[in-house]
């Protein structure tokens, strides 16, 4: 029979390299400086690794874009692609070879290199759909995710304008905290108007909906839970567990089914449902200390958290992004400030239960998203922020016990999603 | 019954561009009025798909015989236009298809031979259909006055609303306007007084009253004629030389259309035959390599003839282009910004295998829960069934306009923003595609939305053809 994952797999080690525009760094480098910051976090050689997940989108080939780089003699490697979803579902494969008991350490990568070509946007021709010369014609991924906030405004009575202000505000605050973020690509705090006025992108995404087209990589080290103490005896107070992973791959109705409304991501549900089920959460808004969710644009983050249940459907703008209560409690009243809120409105704080921190990293919006690396790089900042080890003082949060990292691939309609949870073992918790 | 025509339909798109603008970019003296310019994504082939549509509209595809394509601009050299025609427009595979070029006088060979063979027993009902997209020189004289455009007429011998009573054929060498295989990207022409004295004038007055006399008709008898002419002046100087009335004298629509080349006889008939009377008497005469002149006669069968878009409507429907510029980008007549983007890419195989769906337009209905769903795949995304289909027509349904976006960085567009719609049909079934023909300021979720004909890109250096939404026209 099946057996739970919650709390077998240990997380011992994790690099990212800073995200950004790397134009001196090629794909072999992002590899090796993720690589080698996990292994050395976890205090562990290239030889203690047995088997590797390697997650690339579109920036390597096969296992030896990955064995070549890392010189690693004869293990077993696996390239896995699941478009924007890679960078947890390397983890996942990581682990249940590590539940399997066939290996003992092992190591999860994920990687891209999009600014090699020569392309501001994401090269469309570098991610597309199955082959096909007539039905993916015309898609982008702005113009896909666009359908999606056009229906939302429309079904939930927005005008464009307050549509585009409620967005605009959670690109506000994600800049916010990523300008804080030593590792984020895009650092510079953004006004409203800033946001407002941003060149057109996709009617009604703007660009500052739209998220970094970023170079990065990211890499984790796990072993099972019970062997910490054997194999990184200096992470033993401070390792994670994983708690719960779901994935999910929607059947595409979205495209071609009248039932789909645009208004919800059902694989994002399905994912959450999934993951929360493995890890016990009833109430994630209330029992999720931080979220790292797949905020590739503004109205992405705005279903996920929807999607995810931190609010119910339709809610977000009023429950989560007005109040505040999705900003990191010291930047609050900062975040507030640059949207224009009134006074009543800040100090209207919302209850400890109500605070669930959404993309204190910065997000993709901030941070950057080189597309099979951003998973691991969620669950690298959930790692950080538990073990106290924000890269700067002014961002670390407090008591940080559970995390959610989201990601999803594809467009709206036709999506994969990933979503693990991860926390501090249970002999750790108060 | 001898053959005549049966029914009729038009097509003129929907972007017009104003001669005073034309004149504006080229400091000359501005002509007045306006012409018809095919949208980035139309071409002769896409919008003789369209008059083919309306001129076929309670016609069962599947008794049309054949399908005769007369344009100077069929967008393949080598490769039949009428057969992807006759694909788009739902007709059998055993037909006969056929493609008329290299002269203005296509259109009216086209005609010929259809009503040949129908009089002859091969064919029941033959479609004609002539478009034509011709490319004026920038700053000549040809550049204001050419116009885009098609016609088509359904041949047959059953509910005839126009009988062809006589006609005279003429076939001539002369060189009034050319383009040679190699080396033309636009047409060349002699001088102008001499093309029209001795080329259209003449001819087109020797096959009119050759036919006039052999039938013993004098002018007065004619009820309207709708005639070729190179330009309003040649046009209202034959009217006189024929000794019509103006009264006698179809419109020709220079000022709201241009001269559209091939089908322009056949556009300016389908506005006579729209205003028609049965006992009406029309002539008709076209020009090109020669000349044609035709006798018809209207039918009480006219009445039949209901609810086209035709000459009237479509001229009516129209959205002005904001400036040359954007013509510029819709002929494609520039080296444009260089992108690192590959091209897009297509295969043949794949026309191949998705014929139905792709050109024909079919979706299926699953016969085990009923649901309409496009494009077709092997398992129904309602019941989960497999393999259980019936194929369904589905682009002439029309659908509300569900949601959309308007993309102001789609790489290979030629008229941004590029518009994704999602478009739910009244049927069920829902399209995820883009739209065409559109105000981006005016679209509106919910809106009425129709399925259109035409040109996704040149990928793999074919073209590539499928069904967009718009707007409902008209």
């Amino acid at each position: 029979m099946a057996e739970s994952l919650k709390d077998k797999v240990a997380i011992i080690g994790m690099g990212c390299t800073p995200f950004g525009e790397l134009w001196d760094k090629d794909v072999d480098d992002l590899i090796v400086d993720a690589v080698f910051e996990a292994l050395q976090d976890a205090g562990l050689g290239l030889k203690d690794i047995q088997a590797v997940w390697a997650g690339t989108a579109n920036s390597g080939v096969n296992a030896a874009s990955v064995s070549a780089p890392l010189q690693l003699q004869y293990i077993p490697v696996t390239r896995v692609e699941n478009a924007c979803a890679t960078g947890i579902e390397v983890i996942r494969n990581a682990a249940h070879s590590l539940a399997a008991k066939v290996y003992d350490v092992v190591l999860a990568v994920g990687f891209e290199k999009l600014k090699d070509l020569g392309y501001p946007g994401l090269h469309p021709g570098k991610l597309s759909d199955k082959f096909h010369p007539i039905y993916p014609a015309g898609g982008t991924g702005p113009g896909r995710y666009a359908l999606a906030a056009t229906r939302y405004f429309q079904r939930y009575g927005l005008t464009p304008e307050e549509g585009k202000k409620t967005l605009a505000k959670i690109s506000v605050k994600s800049h916010y905290s990523g300008a804080r973020n030593p590792k984020a690509h895009l650092r510079r705090e953004l006004g409203l108007d800033d946001v407002l006025r941003a060149p057109m992108i996709a009617w009604p995404l703007g660009l500052q909906d739209c998220c970094g087209v970023t170079d990065g990589a990211s890499a984790v080290v796990l072993c099972r839970t019970e062997d910490v103490k054997h194999f990184a005896p200096h992470h033993q107070d401070d390792y994670i567990t994983i708690k719960g992973i779901g994935v999910s791959a929607g059947p595409g109705w979205g495209k071609n089914k009248e039932e789909y409304d645009f208004t919800h991501w059902p694989e994002t549900e399905h994912a959450a449902r999934q993951a929360y089920q493995m890890a016990g959460i009833r109430n994630p808004r209330k029992e999720l200390d931080m979220a790292e969710i797949h905020d590739c644009f503004s109205i992405a983050e705005l279903i996920a958290m929807e999607s995810l249940g931190f609010c119910p459907k339709g809610r977000a703008k009023e429950e989560i992004i007005d109040t505040g209560a999705f900003v990191a409690p010291p930047f609050r009243e900062m975040v507030m400030r640059k949207w224009g809120a009134t006074e009543e409105e800040i100090k209207a704080a919302p209850a400890p239960e109500e605070i669930l921190v959404v993309n204190h990293s910065g997000g993709l919006k901030s941070f950057g998203h080189p597309v099979g690396a951003s998973g691991g790089r969620e669950v690298y900042e959930i790692y950080k922020q538990i073990q106290g080890k924000a890269q700067e003082a002014s961002r670390q949060l407090k008591e940080i016990r559970l995390g959610l990292a989201h990601n999803q691939g594809g467009h709206p309609g036709r999506f994969q999603c990933a979503v693990i949870v991860v926390g501090v073992p249970p002999e750790r918790l108060p | 019954m001898s053959a005549g025509i049966v029914s009729y339909g038009a097509y003129v798109p929907i972007y017009r561009l104003n001669r005073a603008e034309i004149a504006r970019v080229w400091g000359s003296s501005p002509a007045k009025g306006e012409k018809a310019v095919a949208n980035s994504d139309e071409d002769s082939l896409t919008m003789g798909v369209e008059a083919g549509r309306d001129c076929l509209k309670g016609v069962d595809p599947h008794t049309v015989d054949g399908l005769y394509f007369a344009s100077t601009t069929a967008p393949y050299r080598e490769k039949r236009s009428s057969s992807i025609i006759a694909a788009a427009l739902d007709l059998r595979r055993d037909i006969v298809t056929a493609d008329l070029g290299n002269s203005l006088g296509a259109g009216s060979n086209a005609l010929k031979m259809a009503l040949d063979a129908v009089n002859a027993g091969s064919a029941r009902k033959v479609l004609v259909v002539a478009a034509d997209c011709r490319l004026p020189p920038p700053n000549s004289a040809f550049e204001p006055m050419f116009g885009d455009g098609a016609a088509a007429l359904l041949i047959g011998t059953e509910h005839v609303m126009a009988t062809l009573e006589d006609r005279v054929t003429l076939s001539s060498n002369f060189l009034d306007i050319w383009r040679r295989d190699r080396g033309d990207t636009y047409i060349r022409a002699w001088e102008d007084r001499f093309i029209v004295d001795k080329g259209y004038t003449a001819h087109l007055q020797e096959a009119v009253n050759g036919l006039l006399k052999r039938w013993q008709v004098k002018p007065a008898d004619i009820t309207k004629a709708a005639f070729y002419a190179p330009d309003p002046r040649s046009h209202a100087n034959m009217g006189r030389v024929l000794g019509l009335d103006k009264n006698q004298v179809q419109e020709p629509l220079f000022d709201l259309l241009g001269n559209t080349g091939t089908p322009f006889f056949m556009m300016i008939l389908v506005a006579a035959l729209e205003k028609a009377k049965s006992g009406d008497r029309l002539l008709a005469a076209s020009y090109g390599d020669g000349a044609d002149a035709w006798l018809f006669r209207v039918t009480e069968c006219v009445e039949r003839v209901k609810d086209r878009r035709g000459m009237e409507r479509h001229l009516a429907s129209k959205m002005m282009l904001p400036s040359y510029g954007t013509y510029l980008r819709f002929r494609d007549l520039m080296p444009w910004e260089a992108t690192p983007l590959p091209p897009p890419e297509s295969s043949a195989n794949v026309f191949y295998r998705e014929e139905r769906a792709l050109l024909r337009g079919y979706g299926h209905r699953c016969n085990a829960c009923g649901h309409l769903q496009f494009p077709p795949q092997r398992v129904c995304m309602w019941c989960q069934e497999k393999d259980r289909f019936e194929a369904v027509r589905i682009v002439d349904k029309r659908g509300k306009l569900f949601t959309f976006s308007l993309d102001e960085r789609a790489v290979f567009a030629l008229d941004l923003p590029n518009v994704l719609v999602i478009v739910d049909l009244e049927e069920g079934g829902r399209i995820y595609g883009q739209a065409t023909d559109r105000d981006p300021k005016s679209l509106k979720v919910g809106m009425e939305m129709e399925l259109t004909f035409r040109k996704f890109h040149e990928g793999s250096g074919f073209h590539n053809y499928s069904w967009k939404c718009r707007p409902v026209r008209c």
